[in-house]
């Protein structure tokens, strides 16, 4: 490199840390700003350690090794009981996910770009935008209203929030086709729907399968919440542990939840590796990091 | 001239066995997905009914559910938009400040959580299921165990970001960690690097942009996270909203869910310019 080009990285490299030292200045000036709104108190966070620390202690209950049976089988008295409610809360992530999937599947070729134009589209990427945007437990809450305390509402909210999400991830992929087989399709005279079902359908279907998989995950872990609004499921008998003070009840229920967040997890990534391995799909079938 | 493709089967002598081989199990497999199919559907059907999708429940629900939509129409209660405006001020700074403290605690872990860094092999594992066990609690149940701990407000709030943030950022950045080239942290090693210097100057430079970029993403997400977190009293615009819907304020309601969907898509703005800009600027 000439030496005027030297001089030039100098600069430029002066350049670069003098806006690095802004940023950090301003990212500063942020925590600071969100400490003052949210009234942060350190002393308030030391004096609430030791009883952060005596909560989390009493979430499990003394086991010893001399009574293994006896004191497992006292911390979990209701295991009957809770595992009726988690079966009841995965057929809750399951009925949304795939009520989600099925609305917002057909939905996602009306709002691809490249398949779909005009008021349509844009009217169906509104739809889908607001079912996503509203967050999962607002919809809880508007449908406990509608329809009444238990499950139904909450399988409701979370299909309508998986029908945003996996309508805009479908969409994606949907205008990441290969436009050729549509075309032969149109050519041999077939209807839009022909179009679609032979021509996008069979290059997308490894996406769609993958982004369920990955969904459902999603959805047993939003299943074990939207109870707390009383939306069914095991989250209701955890936020009536936890705030009734049965905090021993609230421990076991914390680890079978946890357990079976990590059974689903590793059963459908299997599952996912699997039919991506099959269809020769994406690298690991995960969607690339987007908004969902 | 041949098509690329034609000339690329007749140049693959085993495809061909292959294909058959495929063929063969395709047999095989479309009945296991016929069976897998049914068996889907049949769980479906039966959840369906189990929850009263399929009955009154939800025809009359239906009613209930527009009505109540007519109600929310037109958005009321303009004059607690101040109260509403630091509310929603207080779920950002929340979100800031949970991701901030996540991405503070996750850097060093990070480094015992990746393979590359980690001096042992069973100490890193031991780490990454740490990491996973944080992330597999929702932030809500965190939210809740955090209020319990030390009381209502946005502390709690900012806490339980902050911890299923660690999870997810240990996970992240140690990822990013194992993924940089090991040219550079090599290179300070050969001039007599310490072990800390291999890090500081071999590795950090390399992963510090994808860190940031992770954080800043995680800061977006967290907020539309932290808009809920007050339903069960950790602070933010979600106490109100919850509060106005539990008392069927339906007008009041829908001024703030309006007011959360325009901050949440402000905040993507944003942070995509930040990220932009900072990924043109590394």
């Amino acid at each position: 490199m000439r030496p005027a080009g030297l001089g030039a990285l100098l600069a430029h490299e002066r350049a670069r840390r003098r806006r690095g030292a802004v940023g950090l200045l301003v990212a500063a000036a942020c925590l600071g700003g969100a400490a003052w709104v949210t009234d942060l108190d350190v002393t308030r966070v030391v004096d609430g350690l030791p009883k952060m620390g005596d909560f989390l202690g009493r979430l499990v209950p003394p086991v010893r090794l001399a009574h293994l049976r006896s004191d497992l089988a006292e911390w979990y008295w209701g295991l009957g009981t809770w595992l009726g409610l988690l079966g009841t809360t995965l057929l809750m992530a399951l009925l949304a996910t795939g009520l989600g999937t099925l609305g917002g599947g057909p939905l996602s070729f009306l709002a691809a770009r490249n398949l779909s134009r005009g008021w349509v589209c844009w009217l169906t990427r509104r739809v889908l935008e607001i079912a996503r945007a509203v967050p999962d437990l607002v919809w809880a809450l508007v449908f406990v209203f509608a329809f009444g305390l238990g499950p139904l509402a909450g399988v409701l909210a979370i299909a309508v929030h998986s029908l945003g999400a996996q309508g805009k991830l479908f969409a994606e992929a949907n205008e990441n086709v290969d436009l050729q087989p549509v075309e032969g399709v149109r050519a041999a005279g077939g209807r839009w729907v022909d179009e679609i079902v032979y021509g996008v359908l069979p290059q997308v279907l490894p996406n769609f399968v993958s982004y369920t998989f990955w969904r459902l995950e999603i959805n047993v872990r939003l299943a074990t919440i939207i109870g707390f609004v009383g939306a069914g499921g095991i989250g209701v008998e955890l936020y009536d542990a936890i705030a009734l003070n049965y905090i021993a009840d609230a421990g076991a229920i914390l680890l079978l939840v946890v357990l079976t967040v990590f059974v689903i997890d590793a059963v459908s990534e299997r599952l996912r590796l699997a039919l991506a391995g099959l269809t020769d799909g994406g690298a690991d079938g995960r969607p690339a990091p987007g908004r969902a | 001239m041949r098509h690329p493709t034609t000339r690329a089967i007749h140049a693959d002598p085993g495809r061909e066995a292959r294909l058959q081989a495929l063929l063969a199990a395709g047999g095989g497999l479309r009945w296991r997905a016929a069976v897998a199919g049914a068996g889907v559907a049949g769980t479906l059907l039966y959840a369906a009914t189990e929850f009263g999708l399929l009955g009154m429940q939800f025809v009359d629900g239906l009613g209930n559910l527009g009505s109540a939509l007519v109600m929310m129409l037109p958005p009321s209660g303009y004059d607690q938009l101040p109260t509403f405006g630091w509310a929603l001020l207080e779920t950002v700074a929340m979100a800031l400040l949970g991701t901030a403290l996540a991405a503070a605690l996750a850097a060093p872990l990070a480094l015992l959580a990746a393979r590359t860094t980690c001096p042992l092999g069973i100490l890193q594992f031991g780490f990454r299921r740490f990491a996973d066990s944080l992330r597999a609690l929702d932030y809500l149940i965190w939210a809740l165990v955090f209020v319990r701990a030390v009381g209502l407000g946005p502390l709690a709030g900012i806490l339980a970001i902050a911890v299923v943030d660690l999870g997810t950022l240990i996970k992240l950045f140690s990822e990013a960690i194992d993924n940089t080239p090991r040219g550079p942290v090599e290179g300070v090693r050969a001039t007599g690097g310490r072990r800390l210097d291999q890090v500081l100057y071999g590795m950090a430079p390399q992963v510090l942009p994808t860190m940031v970029s992770a954080a800043l993403y995680m800061w977006e997400s967290n907020t539309r996270s932290a808009t809920i977190l007050g339903i069960v009293g950790a602070g933010g615009i979600g106490y109100y909203l919850a509060d106005r819907l539990r008392v069927y304020e339906w007008g009041e309601a829908s001024l703030l869910i309006l007011l959360i969907l325009v901050a949440v898509y402000l905040i993507d703005i944003v942070a995509s310019r930040l990220r932009a800009r900072l990924i043109r600027g590394a």
